[in-house]
């Protein structure tokens, strides 16, 4: 497996306080790997770090199998990013940030109208970037990270902001640019079901620690579903339930099994109902990030 | 070399728009303006004093000098510095600069040549205006004979001497402002600086010449420095070679501190 981004046992400190911590992080090349961490995780640390804005020792951080640390310049011109909020000129408009960093990047300025396009800015190319609301600037991010053509994309939270279309919108432009195009994403977020519709792999941070790190269908192991079931005799519906071979447990006043098919739990419903227990209400539930972490917490 | 060149170009177009840019422009067409309006306006007055056109020139070009010397330029100086390297702070953009596949290096020099140009170009036209209005003026008013004599070496002196007297507050006020975000702290430590520069070189304290707020005024003391007119003036006086020092000292520290600069 060639590896897009790879880290070995990367620590970082802020003065006292550990942020990332042994990280080693795998990015396959082709891949969308979803970094997935609560806020202050550790994540938007370590895109830093593999950006060469905080610095990482020698032999921590590898882009393309070479190390940060020698071959920043190299690295670099593989790389497109968007960290935290998009850093624009608010004094200048969409159009002329592009331009700007086409200067930088020595590339042709009939690409920034190409990249306008594409975030759907278009009609907003002439206003001044400081007068975008939160969504535009982010898409203007976007873009300038998009217009080298990186090989390799890291997106810090790239849906902040947006409404549902324009979430649905960069989902659909970031599994395009990794499908057609072959581009590597990390895509940070904070939000499970958001990595879950993109990413082919995920990386799951907290406290600065890597607690799980594998592919959406190994994720997806881990974050079962379940289905709540409200009854009247929550402790018969149980014993009943277990009995069937369900391996129910309570939670509250609520049985909890896990999701297999609506076939499955219709089956679940006819045999309470059948027992004459009262089903108020049948639930599937995902876990939450919270669930998940837990989960994978206690199985570390 | 390629990198700074581009990190150049990117400096002039994201600051084309801002004040620090045309403040470089604006000052010497409106401060030459008002002195030749004045000039004009006061006419009688002044060529009742039945001047030499060499005294005329002085009388006129020194008027430019001493303001711009005295105040303008040093205020300048601090507010551009802070102005280059604040549209990075302001707009958090250092981050952006600093993935870019560009030399840390190039990043830093482009921005310090860059503020360096602000202050060359301010200056040439205080020069060229100068002199240019004052052509206009005895096109206006033929009783000023400004064609009898031509100051073009002692202008071009003094203005270089200035610009380079500028260079040690340039790049002190470049490290405090790449180093504080905010207006307060390097606007602040400037213009007291700025104060305390003035004093100590109008007292002839002997240890002015190591302030560099001290170098502008300094530099444009007329008198003992001065040799004919002819042979025009010394310019690389002792505060001169010190602002230059300065220039070297800040420069490098200043890339030290940004090559260091973590993106928190």
């Amino acid at each position: 497996m060639t590896l897009a981004i790879e880290t070995r046992g990367l620590n970082y400190h802020f003065g006292q306080q550990q942020v990332v911590n042994e990280l080693s992080l795998q990015v396959p090349k082709g891949s969308i790997y979803g970094f997935l961490g609560p806020n202050g995780a550790g994540k938007t640390t370590t895109i830093k770090i593999l950006l060469n804005l905080l610095q990482a020792p020698r032999e921590k951080v590898f882009i393309f199998g070479k190390d940060l640390a020698e071959h920043r310049i190299e690295s670099l011109r593989r790389l497109g990013s968007l960290v935290e909020q998009p850093a624009i000129y608010g004094h200048m408009s969409g159009m002329e940030n592009l331009h700007n960093r086409c200067l930088l990047l020595g590339i042709s300025k009939a690409r920034a109208a190409e990249m306008l396009a594409l975030v759907g800015l278009t009609d907003a190319a002439r206003k001044k970037a400081g007068k975008y609301s939160l969504g535009m600037k982010q898409r203007l991010g976007i873009a300038l990270a998009l217009l080298s053509d990186p090989e390799l994309l890291l997106l810090d939270e790239p849906t902040n902001g947006l409404d549902p279309n324009g979430i649905i919108e960069i989902r659909n432009l970031l599994i395009r640019l990794a499908t057609e195009r072959g581009k590597t994403i990390l895509v940070s977020s904070h939000l499970l079901a958001e990595i879950e519709r993109t990413a082919t792999h995920v990386g799951i941070i907290n406290k600065g620690k890597l607690l799980f790190q594998g592919t959406i269908a190994d994720l997806q192991q881990l974050s079962q579903p379940v289905v709540a079931i409200d009854t009247d005799d929550p402790v018969r519906a149980q014993t009943l339930l277990h009995a069937a071979g369900y391996p129910a447990e309570t939670e509250g006043a609520q049985i909890r099994i896990p999701f297999q098919t609506p076939a499955d739990h219709a089956q679940a419903n006819k045999l309470l109902v059948e027992a004459g227990i009262a089903v108020h209400a049948l639930q599937p539930l995902r876990k939450d990030l919270e669930h998940l972490f837990l989960d994978i917490t206690k199985n570390n | 070399m390629r990198s700074l060149f581009i990190s150049l170009r990117s400096e002039f177009y994201k600051s084309r728009k801002g004040l620090a840019f045309w403040a470089a422009i604006l000052l010497p067409v409106l401060i030459c303006g008002l002195i030749a309006f004045g000039y004009f306006n006061s006419s009688e007055r002044i060529l009742r004093n039945n001047m030499p056109p060499m005294g005329l020139w002085g009388q006129y070009s020194s008027q430019a000098l001493a303001v711009m010397g005295m105040l303008i330029l040093p205020f300048y100086v601090i507010f551009m510095a802070f102005s280059v390297n604040n549209i990075e702070h302001k707009n958090d953009t250092w981050k952006t600069l600093f993935s870019l596949p560009l030399q840390k290096l190039s990043v830093y020099s482009a921005k310090f040549f860059y503020s360096v140009l602000l202050v060359l170009i301010c200056l040439a036209l205080f020069m060229g205006l100068t002199y240019l209005f004052a052509h206009l003026l005895h096109l206006l008013i033929p009783a000023y004979r400004f064609d009898l004599y031509d100051p073009s070496l002692l202008l071009f002196q003094y203005y270089l001497k200035l610009f380079l007297s500028a260079m040690g507050i340039l790049s002190f006020q470049f490290v405090l402002s790449l180093m504080w975000g905010d207006f307060l702290k390097p606007m602040g430590l400037g213009f007291v600086g700025t104060i305390a520069g003035i004093i100590c070189a109008n007292v002839q304290w002997k240890w002015a010449y190591l302030i560099p707020f001290s170098h502008p005024t300094l530099a444009m003391r007329m008198g003992k420095l001065r040799k004919s007119p002819a042979d025009g003036i010394d310019i690389m006086t002792q505060e001169i070679w010190t602002s230059l020092a300065y220039m070297v000292v800040f420069f490098i520290l200043g890339y030290f501190i940004l090559a260091k600069k973590n993106i928190k």
